[in-house]
């Protein structure tokens, strides 16, 4: 059993999974973050890998991507900055990319530096579940890596169900049809298939992404699931936060968990 | 043999990479493309429109003091009659026949040159539904006559932000908004690249250029088949279109000239088979211009229309196989090309156009053979960069 499958048996509802861009704001900054988020209370971190043209991605993490490939971000050094930080830390880890990157990097090569930098699991919307099960599964189940699949409102059946059968972890549940950072509210509509998801008794947990930003909206997120996935709202904070990014990443947290114990120790 | 497959493969290139939240959108058109395009009054409207509105068929012309200086049997395919200029238009009259069959009420798409913005704002006007063109910001400022007359067309032309700033962060772009609207729209993709059914859709189109070659080449010639085949590869719309119904006539060599730039190894080229591997863009497992770490690579010719890093996956398997072989043109090698075609058969042809003609100077073949190029587009787009070299060049 992985970290992640560890963290789910013991946690069974509002779990918060925080996303960053590795090397946005600054090249060095992946250790810090690890470390502060998962000090503060998180219970899963999601390592974006930035990516030149990250096809799914709203305007917030395109631009975080962009710096972060202008600071000088690359595979090697963050799985070194990533070992490192794992020295500190149990939290489960995930990486969030393309598969063009782990296609390059070599799919063998990358599992094994997943697996001795002490990364829990990989998040790559746009490897297909076909070619996944035919060429890629054994590879992440020898390195014993998770793979969350994502779902949206407009997933048909049958392919939720394929879905579930082929993740390892916890389900990626878009909140929406929209690229990241997009959605608000959740509407009628959301619920719907939220309640429509849960009915299905699916093996693997969920947790809701796309549009969560602060705490009422992840609290709702967590009435419909195990928890709930935050991305471009936190990188807008480390972006209005960047010339002290410790008590940033501290009060975004605890705000999002609402959780004055916290707050009482960043003031 | 060089058909697709169920998955959208030709061979190891093609699939569909996808986002989830794309795969609805993909889906749809996965599940209907064929079933409508094979229909009978789509087969009717779309030959109509070709004929009556595209101006088709277009010649097959001889190009005799062409031929004579090569001491070849010469024949442009003339592409560059078509309406709007470029063989572009041939797929955005089956794509937009295809949207209004799937009941979609707003068209978008991507450009780079502004010649397949040109050709989607002109059927969306056609048919009267809502065009929304992305375009690179630096290619805005490029290409302005465009931009004009995609405005002038009806069209909403969008600057293209993010990253470089070109066709490949446009494409982005476009797909992004079909994420985003997934109900009421229809992508139109400009040349064989994207997920699967794109490629094979767009070159069954374009096909249209290999069956007329065949039919007018036998009646000049008596054989349907020429020795030699050449065509420009930007995405590859074109060369897929004139290669297609040639696929499996092993007798006739398929040539597919990609853009130089500077020179395959100045650092600004985009002949993506040479320099580029085995990757995914756009949705699409092909060969493409990248760095050790998957980050997409900027691409550079003076042809707008050929600036692209990949290649569609039916010419990186064609390429790949060696049933094509691959050729790459410079800047200044396709100028010249420019110059010469048009002080000897009076046509001046747009600059990925003269990329093919440029092929001539360095392609083997035998005296006498049967060669035809195809003339994708016309070159009144490209005038203010051939005048600007135009002393620099042009051999009197
Ligand atoms: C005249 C002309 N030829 C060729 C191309 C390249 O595209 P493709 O390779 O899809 O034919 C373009 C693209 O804008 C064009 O305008």
């Amino acid at each position: 059993m992985n970290r992640i499958q560890q963290l789910f048996q013991n946690k069974k509802s509002n779990i918060l999974n925080i996303y960053f861009t590795a090397g946005h704001p600054n090249l060095n900054d992946t250790e810090i973050i690890i470390r502060e988020l998962s000090g503060a209370g998180t219970d899963l971190i999601e390592i974006g890998m930035p990516y030149s043209d990250p096809l799914a991605d709203g305007l917030t993490i395109q631009q975080s991507s962009s710096i972060a490939l202008k600071n000088g971000m690359h595979l090697d050094l963050l799985f070194e900055q990533i070992a490192a930080a794992r020295q500190h830390t149990e939290i489960p880890l995930i990486m969030m990319g393309y598969f063009n990157q782990v296609l390059q990097y070599g799919v063998d090569k990358f599992m094994e530096q997943c697996k001795t930098s002490g990364i829990d699991g990989l998040i790559l919307p746009d490897l297909p579940l076909y070619e996944y099960e035919k060429d890629f599964k054994n590879i992440f189940e020898k390195n014993n890596i998770a793979i969350s699949f994502l779902i949206t409102p407009l997933t048909e059946e049958h392919r939720i169900k394929k879905v579930d059968e082929l993740t390892r972890g916890f389900i990626y549940m878009v909140s929406s049809n929209s690229t990241t950072g997009g959605g608000s509210e959740i509407n009628q509509k959301q619920k719907e298939y939220f309640e429509r998801i849960h009915e299905m008794n699916l093996k693997n947990p969920r947790l809701i992404g796309f549009g969560i930003s602060d705490h009422a909206s992840f609290n709702n997120a967590c009435q419909y699931a195990q928890g709930a996935i935050i991305g471009s709202a936190f990188i807008r904070a480390l972006d209005k936060g960047k010339d002290d990014i410790k008590p940033t990443i501290r009060e975004f947290v605890s705000q999002i968990k609402n959780d004055p114990i916290v707050i009482n120790q960043v003031q | 043999m060089y058909k697709v497959d169920d998955r959208g493969y030709y061979g190891k290139f093609g699939g569909a990479y996808i986002p989830e939240l794309l795969h609805p959108c993909v889906e749809e058109l996965r599940r209907n493309y064929e079933k409508i395009i094979s229909q009978k009054d789509f087969q009717k409207e779309f030959e109509q429109l070709l004929a009556d509105y595209v101006g088709r068929p277009t010649p097959l012309y001889f190009a005799k003091r062409f031929s004579d200086h090569y001491q070849a049997n010469i024949y442009f395919k003339r592409e560059d009659l078509c309406h709007t200029g470029a063989h572009k238009v041939n797929n955005t009259i089956g794509q937009i026949l295809l949207a209004q069959r799937l009941g979609k009420k707003r068209i978008i798409a991507e450009t780079g040159a502004g010649q397949h913005g040109v050709a989607t704002a002109t059927v969306c006007a056609l048919m009267g539904v809502d065009c929304i063109v992305y375009m690179g910001e630096k290619d805005i400022e490029r290409q302005a006559p465009n931009v004009k007359r995609m405005k002038m067309l009806g069209a909403e032309v969008r600057p293209a932000l993010s990253g470089s700033k070109t066709l490949k962060d446009a494409t982005n772009e476009a797909i992004r908004d079909w994420i985003n609207n997934p109900d009421n729209t229809h992508y139109i993709i400009g040349s064989v690249v994207g997920p699967h059914p794109y490629p094979e859709m767009v070159a069954k189109f374009q096909s249209v250029i290999s069956k007329e070659i065949k039919k007018q080449l036998l009646e000049k010639t008596g054989n349907e088949n020429p020795d030699i085949i050449v065509a420009c590869v930007g995405g590859g719309s074109n060369a897929a279109g004139a290669f297609y119904h040639y696929l499996n006539e092993e007798n006739t060599r398929l040539v597919a000239v990609e853009a130089a730039g500077l020179g395959i190894h100045s650092g600004e080229t985009a002949a993506t088979s040479v320099i580029g591997s085995e990757g995914i863009i756009h949705g699409s497992r092909t060969l493409l211009m990248q760095t050790s770490d998957g980050q997409i690579v900027e691409p550079y010719s003076i042809s707008a229309g050929l600036d692209y890093p990949g290649i569609g996956p039916l010419h990186a398997h064609l390429i790949s196989s060696g049933r094509a072989e691959a050729i790459s043109v410079t800047d200044e090698e396709a100028l010249r090309a420019a110059y010469f075609l048009s002080r000897k058969e009076g046509i001046i042809p747009a600059l990925e156009s003269a990329h093919a003609f440029a092929a001539m100077e360095q392609m083997d073949y035998e005296k006498g053979d049967t060669v035809v190029l195809n003339l994708s587009g016309r070159g009144d787009k490209d005038l203010a960069t051939y005048s600007k070299y135009f002393e620099k060049f042009n051999e009197k």
